[in-house]
C-alpha cells in the first residue's frame, strides 16, 4: 500500500513551508524564484520520483514532529527551575522493543514504492529513438544514432556572453542555463541515451526530465526520457569536471514530431553542405574569420581571450604556433595526453581544425603569414600524421 | 629520571610530549586553527556565493576553496579534535595513568601538522591546490590534476598513518588499561563510541591509502586502475574512496553521540536512558557503515540490483540511529533540566542532527537521490549533521569539560550567546540550502542561475553569522583560560557522572597513577 | 619509586621523548623529497632528484632503529609491566589488521575488475552497450593480454576518452612455475618459524637460532625468485606497469606482498641477530620474536590469497 502523496500535499506540507518562510503558494507552485521544492517535472518518471520524494519527506515531518515535540515538552515540563525532581529510571525494554521495531516497518513501507520507481527509472527497454550523448571539459556532444541516412552530431555549448558572468552587463532570464544548439527530441516518444565522456566524468542532468545519469569516460551508461508536454527544459552537468564545471548545461527542446523531423532533416542537409565546403580552399582572411569563431568557442577557456594562456599554454609567442605546421597540427588533432589538452580532432571538421590552426598562427601578434587549408587537415589525419609513432 | 614531576618547560613540554593531557591539548588546539582555516575557506566560497556572476574569485580557485574546505575540515579540524578530547578523557574515564602506548601518541599527533603544510602549501604551487573536490573522483583527479595532487597524495598518506597509530592506541588504552572493576559494560559511552570509532578507522584508513596509492600509480607509473583504455574503470575510484568514506562519515558523528551521550544526562540529573541499547545501536551503526557505500554512487550507473542493496541497506541505519535520538529525549523525559551552555548545544545537536538525518534518509532512496545527487540539497544534508552534529557536539564538549581542564570556568552568558547566533546563524546558512537543491542547483559551481539567488544571499549571510559566532567562541575560551573564574570542585556539574569528575580540578598532570576501584 | 619512573609493578608511563618529533620530521623530509621527485620525473623536463628522498629515508630508518633499540632497552631493564607488555602486543595485532584491509582492498580491486567492469568493457552485463559503442573489437578474458585500447587500434583511434598507452603482455605469468616454488619457500617458512617459537618455548636457544635462520633464507630466497619474476616480466613477457589492468593490479598486489616480505624478513632478522648475538629472549619473555612472527605468518596468508586468486584463477 503507497500512500499518494498528492493528497498529502496541501494539508500539511504548504502550511509547514509557508509557516518556516513566509513565500506565498503560488510562489511555491511556479518554478524559479523562491522555488523551495523538487519540480514535479514533465515525464512519469519525473512526476514518480516527485510523489516518492513528497513521500519520505512527509513521513519524517510527522515523525519529526513527534520527536520534537517529546523532547521540548520535556525540556519545558521537566526544568529544574520548576522544580522539578529527577526520576531514575533508566530502561524498558517494551518501549525499546517498540521503537525498533516501528521504524523498521515505516522504512518497508517507503521502499516499497521506492523499488518500483526504480525499476521504472532503469526501463531503458523498447526506445524509440538513441542518442549519444558525451560529455567534453565543458560541453555537451550529441550524436543522433540514425537508422536511415547519417547520424547527426553536434556539440551544445554555454551560450551566455562573458560579459554577463563578469557582471558587465545585465543578466538574461536564462542566465547560465542557455546553450548554442539545444538537443532537440520529439514529444511522445521514448528517447534513450546513451552516455559516456571523452575526459573525465560528467553527468547530464535536467530536473524536470527526472533524468541525472553520469556520463564516465569509457563507459557508456543509459537512460531515457518520454516527455509529452512541448517546451524548453533545462538543466545542468551535475558532477565536477573542473574548471568550467558550472558552466555547462543541458538544455532540451521538446518539439512535436514533425517539426522534429524536419530539423533533424535540415541538420542532415546542413552536414552535407559542411562536407562541400570541405574540399574548397580559403583565403587568409576567410580562415581567420573562421579561426576565431573556432577559437572563441573552443578554446578561449583555456588558452585566453588574447591567447595569454590559463589551464592552457599561452598562444601568443608560442613557440608551438609559431613553429612546424605539422607539430602543431599534431598537437591540435591529438592533443597532449596526460593533460587537459585534447584530442580536437575528433571535436572538430577539418574545416574548423584547419582554421583554427591558421587562426594560431596568425592572432595575438603571431604573424607567420602562412596557412592550413581543410584538405591538409584531412591529409595529415589520413597519412601516419594521426599520432605520434 | 626526575622524580614526580609535573610538566616540561617551554616549547620541550610540546614537541616532547608523552602525555595524554598534553597530546590532547595540543589536538585541540591544531583542530581549532584548523577549523578556522577551513572556516575562512568556506566564508570565500560564500562570498562569491553572496550574488550570481563572478565577483571575487576565479572558478579555477573556487574549486581549490571547495576542495581545501572540505578536505581540511573533515581531516584537519573535526577528525584531530575528536581524538583530542579522547587523549584527554578517555584515560580519565576509566582510570587510566596514561594512554597506552604514549611516545607513538605523540607521534600520532605531530604528523598532523606536517600533513596539512604540505597540503596547505599546494595552495601556492605551480597549477594550483587539489580542485577536484574533497571526493577526488579519478579521472579528474589522475590525468587532470595539477601536479600539486601527489604532495596531496603523501598528504594524505601521513594523516593515514597519524589516525590509524591514533586510533591503535585508543583500541589498546581501552581494551587493557581499564581500572579494576571498570567493566565494558560500565564505560561511560563516550568511551564506548570512540572504541567502534577506532576500529573503524583501523579497518577503512588503510583502505583510503590504498585509493591513493593507485591514484599516484596511474598517475606516475602509467598503470590503469581508473583508465578504461587500459582495463579498468574510473567507478572503481569511487568504490574504493567510499568504502573509506562512509565510515568515515560515522566516524565523525560516533564521538560526537559519545558526547551527548554523557551531558544530557548530567543535565538532566538523570540516569542515560538505555545505555545497553545504546551500545548496541553504535556496533549496528558501524557495523552497517561497511555495507551502504554505494548510496553515493546512485547515478554512476551501478546494476540495478547494487542500487536497490544499497538502497535497504542505507535505510536501515535510520533504526540504530533512531534508537539513539529516542534514548537520548527519554533521558530528559522526567529529569531536572538546566539549560548550561553544554545542554543547550547538546539540544541544538539532537534536534539538527535529527533533521539532518531526515534529509539522509530521503537521499537514501534512490529514486529520489536521482534529484538530489550532486545538488545543495546534499550540501544541506551533510552540514546538518557534520557542524550541526559534530562541530555543535564539540562545542558542548568543550564547555562541558574546560573547567575541568583548566580548573576555571566560562563565561555562562557569553557561551549561551555563542549558542543562540551559531544555531540561528546556521539554520539562516544551511536551511534555504535545501530549497536551491530541490529546485536544481548543482554543488561545486562558483556561478548560479538567477532563480537561485534570494536562497543563496540568505544563506551567505547566514554563514557569515555562524563564522562571526565562532570568534566569540574562540575569545570565551581564551578568556577562561587565561583569567576565568576559579573553580576547584572536583565534580564542577552538579549532575555529572563519571570518574574524570572524582579527581581534582584543575585535572593534576598526571592522573590515576594507581588505579581507582570502580564499584 | 612512581608510575613515572617505572618498576615492574606500576604502568611504566615514558618520559618525554624527543623521537616521535624526529621521525615525524623524517617522514615529512621522505615524502616532500618523493613528491617532488615524482612531479619532476613526469611533469618536469630534466632529470629528478631524489637526494631529499634518500635524505628522509636514512633519517626515517636510523630513528627508527633508536626507537626499537630504546624499547628493548627497557625491556629488558624491566620497566615494562605486564600490562604494558599486553599494550604492545595488541598494538601489534591491531597494526596487522590495518595491513590485512590494506590488501583487502586491492584484492576488492582486483574482484572488481575480473568480475565487473572487464565483462562491461567486453560487452557483457549491464553495461553492454560500453562495449558495441566504444569498444567494438574488445574481448574481455583474464588474464588480459589485449587492452581495450588495442582492441580497437591503439591510441591513435579518436574514440573518446582513449587516453594514455596500454600495450597489454606477450605473456601472462604462469602458476606452476616461480609462483609455485615461491609457496612452498613461504609455506615451509611459516612452519619452520613456528617450531623456532616452540624451540624457544622450550628454551632451546640453538634450535631456536637455526630454525629461524632457516626461516630467513627461505625468506630471502622468496625475494630473489621474485625478483627474477620481475625482472622475467619486463624482459620476456612484455609484462609492465603500462600492461592495462592485469599488469596493474598485477604488480600492485605483488609488489606491495613482496615489500612486506621483505619487511618481515628484516623484521625477523633483527630478532635472529638479538638471539644470535645479544642472547635476547627467555622462554617468557620474546615479545620482539613473537611480534615479528605474527607478522610473517600473516605475509604468509596473503601469499596464499596472491598465488589463487592473481596466479591459478
Ligand atoms: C556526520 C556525518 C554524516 C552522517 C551521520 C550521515 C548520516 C546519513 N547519511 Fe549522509 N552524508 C554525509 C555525512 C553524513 N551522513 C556527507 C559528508 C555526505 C556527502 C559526501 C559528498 O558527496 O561530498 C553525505 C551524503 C549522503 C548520501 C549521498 C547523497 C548523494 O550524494 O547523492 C546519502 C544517500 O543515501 C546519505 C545518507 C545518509 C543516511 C541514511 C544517514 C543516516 O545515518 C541518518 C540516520 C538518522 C535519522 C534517520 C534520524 C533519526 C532517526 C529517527 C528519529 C528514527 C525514525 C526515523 C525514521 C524511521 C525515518 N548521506
Ligand atoms: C565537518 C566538516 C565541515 C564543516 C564544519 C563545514 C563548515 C562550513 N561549510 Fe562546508 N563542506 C564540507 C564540510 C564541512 N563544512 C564538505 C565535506 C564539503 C564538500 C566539499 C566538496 O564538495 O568537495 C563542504 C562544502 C561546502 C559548501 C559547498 C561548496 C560547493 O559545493 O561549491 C559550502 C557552501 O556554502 C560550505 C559552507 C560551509 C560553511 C559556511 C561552514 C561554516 O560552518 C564554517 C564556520 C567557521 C568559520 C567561519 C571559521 C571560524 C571563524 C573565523 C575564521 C572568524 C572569521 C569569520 C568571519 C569574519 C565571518 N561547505
Ligand atoms: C581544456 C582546456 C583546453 C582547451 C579547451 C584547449 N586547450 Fe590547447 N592546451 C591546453 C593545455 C593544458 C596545453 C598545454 C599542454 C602541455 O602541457 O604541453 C595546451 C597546449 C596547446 C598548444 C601548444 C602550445 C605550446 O606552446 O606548447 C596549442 C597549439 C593548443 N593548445 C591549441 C589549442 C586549440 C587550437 C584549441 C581549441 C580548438 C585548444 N588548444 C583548446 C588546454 C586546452
Ligand atoms: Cu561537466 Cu561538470
Ligand atoms: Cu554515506
Amino acid at each position: 500500500m503507497y500512500l499518494h502523496a498528492k493528497q498529502l500535499w496541501r494539508p500539511v506540507l504548504l502550511p509547514a513551508i509557508i509557516a518556516l518562510c513566509g513565500a506565498s503558494t503560488t510562489a511555491v507552485a511556479e518554478p524559479g524564484r523562491w522555488q523551495m521544492n523538487m519540480p514535479r517535472g514533465a515525464t512519469g518518471v519525473s512526476s514518480s520520483i516527485y510523489d516518492i520524494h513528497m513521500l519520505t519527506f512527509i513521513i519524517c515531518c510527522v515523525i519529526g514532529i513527534g520527536v520534537f515535540v517529546f523532547m521540548f515538552y520535556s525540556l519545558v515540563a521537566f526544568r529544574k527551575s520548576k522544580g522539578h525532581e529527577p526520576a531514575t529510571f533508566h530502561d524498558n525494554t517494551t518501549t525499546e522493543i517498540l521503537w525498533t521495531v516501528i521504524p523498521f516497518f515505516i522504512l518497508l513501507a517507503m521502499a516499497w514504492p521506492a523499488t518500483k520507481t526504480m525499476l521504472e527509472v532503469y526501463d531503458t527497454d523498447e526506445a524509440d529513438m538513441d542518442i549519444l550523448v558525451t560529455g567534453y571539459q565543458w560541453k555537451w556532444s550529441y550524436e543522433y544514432i540514425l537508422e536511415d541516412g547519417e547520424n547527426v552530431k553536434f556539440f551544445s555549448n554555454l551560450s551566455t556572453p562573458q560579459n554577463e558572468i563578469n557582471n558587465l552587463s545585465e543578466k538574461n532570464a536564462n542566465y547560465l542555463l542557455e546553450v548554442d544548439n539545444p538537443l532537440v527530441i520529439p514529444a511522445g516518444k521514448k528517447v534513450r541515451f546513451l552516455l559516456t565522456a571523452n575526459d573525465v566524468i560528467h553527468s547530464w542532468w535536467v530536473p524536470d526530465l527526472g533524468v541525472k545519469k553520469d556520463a564516465i569516460p569509457g563507459f557508456v551508461n543509459e537512460a531515457w526520457t518520454r516527455v509529452d508536454r512541448e517546451g524548453v527544459y533545462r538543466g545542468q552537468c551535475a558532477e565536477l569536471c573542473g574548471k568550467n564545471h558550472g558552466f555547462m548545461p543541458v538544455v532540451v527542446k521538446v518539439t512535436s514530431e514533425q517539426e522534429f523531423d524536419s530539423w533533424i532533416a535540415d541538420k542532415q542537409s546542413e552536414a552535407a553542405e559542411v562536407k562541400e565546403l570541405m574540399s574548397q580552399q580559403f583565403n587568409l582572411e576567410e580562415l581567420m574569420e573562421r579561426g576565431e569563431a573556432v577559437y572563441q568557442r573552443t578554446c578561449l577557456a583555456c588558452h585566453g581571450a588574447k591567447g595569454e594562456g590559463g589551464v592552457g599554454k599561452p598562444i601568443a609567442g608560442s613557440s608551438v604556433a609559431t613553429g612546424d605546421i605539422g607539430e602543431q597540427l599534431n598537437i591540435v588533432v591529438n592533443g597532449v595526453p596526460g593533460t587537459a589538452m585534447q584530442a580536437f580532432g575528433g571535436q572538430m571538421n577539418d574545416l574548423e581544425t584547419a582554421a583554427v590552426a591558421t587562426y594560431l598562427r596568425n592572432a595575438f601578434g603571431n604573424n607567420m603569414g602562412d596557412m592550413v587549408q581543410a584538405v591538409d587537415v584531412y591529409n595529415f589525419k589520413k597519412g601516419g600524421g594521426s599520432s605520434d609513432e | 629520571m626526575s622524580e614526580h614531576h609535573g610538566p616540561a618547560k617551554g616549547i620541550k613540554r610540546w614537541i616532547f610530549a608523552t602525555n595524554h593531557k598534553d597530546i590532547g591539548t595540543l589536538y585541540l588546539w591544531f583542530s581549532f586553527a584548523m577549523f578556522i582555516i577551513g572556516g575562512a575557506f568556506a566564508m570565500i566560497i560564500r562570498a562569491e556565493l553572496f550574488q550570481p556572476g563572478l565577483q571575487m574569485i576565479s572558478p579555477e580557485f573556487f574549486n581549490q576553496m571547495t576542495t581545501m574546505h572540505g578536505l581540511v575540515m573533515v581531516f584537519g579540524a573535526i577528525m584531530p579534535s575528536f581524538v583530542g578530547l579522547a587523549n584527554w578523557l578517555i584515560p580519565m574515564m576509566i582510570g587510566a595513568p596514561d594512554m597506552a602506548l604514549p611516545r607513538m601518541n605523540n607521534l600520532s599527533f605531530w604528523l598532523l601538522p606536517f600533513a596539512f603544510t604540505v597540503l596547505l602549501s599546494s595552495l601556492f604551487m605551480e597549477g594550483g591546490a587539489p580542485n577536484f573536490g574533497w571526493t577526488f573522483y579519478a579521472p579528474l583527479s589522475t590525468t587532470y590534476a595539477p601536479p600539486s595532487v601527489t604532495f596531496f597524495i603523501f598528504g594524505v598518506h601521513l594523516m593515514g598513518a597519524s589516525s590509524i597509530m591514533g586510533s591503535i592506541n585508543i583500541i589498546a588504552t581501552v581494551m587493557n588499561m581499564r581500572a579494576p572493576g571498570m567493566t565494558y559494560m560500565k564505560m561511560p559511552l563516550f568511551v564506548w563510541t570512540w572504541l567502534i570509532t577506532a576500529f573503524l578507522l583501523v579497518a577503512v584508513m588503510p583502505v583510503l591509502a590504498g585509493a591513493v596509492t593507485m591514484m599516484l600509480m596511474d598517475i606516475h607509473f602509467g598503470t590503469s586502475f581508473f583508465n578504461a583504455a587500459g582495463g579498468g574503470d574510473p567507478v572503481l575510484f569511487q568504490h574504493v574512496f567510499w568504502f573509506f568514506g562512509h565510515p568515515e562519515v560515522y566516524i565523525i558523528i560516533l564521538p560526537a553521540f559519545g558526547v551527548v551521550s554523557q551531558i544530557i544526562p548530567a543535565f538532566s540529573r538523570k540516569p542515560l536512558f538505555g545505555y545497553d541499547s545504546m551500545v548496541y545501536a553504535t556496533a549496528s551503526i558501524a557495523f552497517l557503515s561497511f555495507i551502504v557505500w554505494a548510496h553515493h554512487m546512485y547515478t554512476v550507473g551501478m546494476p540495478i540490483a547494487g542500487e536497490l542493496f544499497f538502497m535497504y541497506a542505507t535505510m536501515l541505519i535510520a533504526v540504530p540511529t533512531g534508537v539513539k535520538v529516542f534514548n537520548w529525549i527519554t533521558t530528559m523525559f522526567k529529569g531536572s533540566i538546566t539549560f548550561e551552555t553544554p545542554m543547550l548545544f547538546s539540544i541544538g545537536f539532537v534536534f539538527l542532527f535529527t533533521i539532518g538525518g531526515f534529509t539522509g534518509l530521503m537521499l537514501a532512496i534512490a529514486p529520489a537521490d536521482v534529484q538530489y545527487h550532486d545538488s545543495y540539497f546534499v550540501v544541506a544534508h551533510f552540514h546538518y549533521v557534520m557542524v550541526a552534529g559534530a562541530v555543535f557536539s564539540m562545542s558542548a564538549a568543550i564547555y562541558y569539560w574546560l573547567p575541568k581542564w583548566c580548573g576555571r570556568m566560562y563565561d555562562e552568558t557569553m557561551g549561551k550567546v555563542h549558542f543562540w547566533i551559531a544555531f540561528i546563524g546556521f539554520n539562516i546558512a544551511f536551511f534555504p540550502q535545501h530549497f536551491v537543491g530541490l529546485a536544481g542547483m548543482p554543488r561545486r559551481i562558483p556561478d548560479y542561475a538567477l532563480q537561485f539567488t534570494d536562497f543563496n544571499m540568505m544563506s551567505s549571510i547566514g554563514a557569515f553569522i555562524y563564522g562571526a559566532a565562532q570568534i566569540l567562541f574562540l575569545f570565551n575560551v581564551i578568556r577562561t583560560i587565561v583569567a576565568g573564574k576559579k573553580v576547584d570542585d572536583p565534580q564542577v556539574w552538579e549532575g555529572a557522572q563519571g570518574l574524570e569528575w572524582t579527581i581534582p580540578t584543575p585535572a593534576p598532570y598526571h592522573t590515576f597513577t594507581t588505579p581507582p576501584q570502580v564499584k | 619509586m612512581t608510575a613515572q619512573t617505572g618498576g615492574a609493578d606500576t604502568y611504566y608511563v615514558p618520559e618525554q621523548s624527543r623521537l616521535a618529533i624526529c621521525l615525524a620530521t623524517s617522514v615529512a623530509v621522505l615524502i616532500l623529497g618523493a613528491a617532488i621527485g615524482l612531479n619532476q620525473m613526469t611533469f618536469g623536463s630534466g632529470d629528478a632528484n631524489w637526494t631529499m628522498l634518500w635524505l628522509g629515508l636514512l633519517g626515517f630508518v636510523v630513528i627508527l632503529a633508536v626507537w626499537f633499540r630504546q624499547t628493548i632497552v627497557e625491556n629488558r631493564a624491566g620497566m615494562n609491566s605486564a600490562q604494558l607488555k599486553h599494550s604492545y602486543a595488541l598494538g601489534m595485532q591491531w597494526f596487522i589488521f590495518s595491513e590485512v584491509m590494506f590488501f583487502a582492498c586491492f584484492f576488492g580491486v582486483l574482484f572488481y575488475v575480473r568480475n565487473l567492469a572487464g565483462p562491461w568493457l567486453g560487452g557483457e552485463g549491464a553495461k553492454l552497450m560500453t562495449n558495441e559503442v566504444l569498444w567494438p573489437a574488445f574481448d574481455f578474458s583474464w588474464p588480459m593480454q589485449t587492452t581495450p585500447q588495442e582492441a580497437v587500434g591503439g591510441v591513435a583511434d579518436q574514440i573518446p576518452a582513449n587516453t594514455g598507452t596500454f600495450v597489454g603482455p606477450k605473456e601472462s605469468v604462469s602458476w606452476s612455475g616461480i609462483p609455485l616454488i615461491n609457496t612452498i619457500l613461504l609455506l615451509t617458512s611459516s612452519v619452520t618459524c613456528h617450531f623456532a617459537h616452540v624451540a624457544l618455548k622450550a628454551d632451546k636457544r640453538s634450535a631456536f637460532n637455526l630454525w629461524l635462520g632457516l626461516t630467513l633464507i627461505l625468506g630471502f630466497t622468496f625475494v630473489g625468485f621474485q625478483a627474477y619474476e620481475y625482472y622475467e616480466a619486463y624482459n620476456h613477457l612484455g609484462l609492465t606497469l603500462e600492461a592495462g589492468i592485469y599488469g596493474s593490479t598485477f604488480f600492485i598486489l605483488t609488489g606491495f606482498h613482496g615489500f612486506h616480505v621483505c619487511m618481515g624478513a628484516i623484521m625477523l632478522s633483527v630478532q635472529w641477530l638479538r638471539s644470535t648475538v645479544g642472547g635476547h629472549f627467555t622462554p617468557d619473555d620474546q615479545f620482539g620474536f613473537e611480534a615479528s612472527s605474527w607478522y610473517w605468518h600473516f605475509v604468509d596468508v596473503v601469499w596464499v590469497g596472491l598465488f589463487l586468486f592473481v596466479y591459478i584463477l
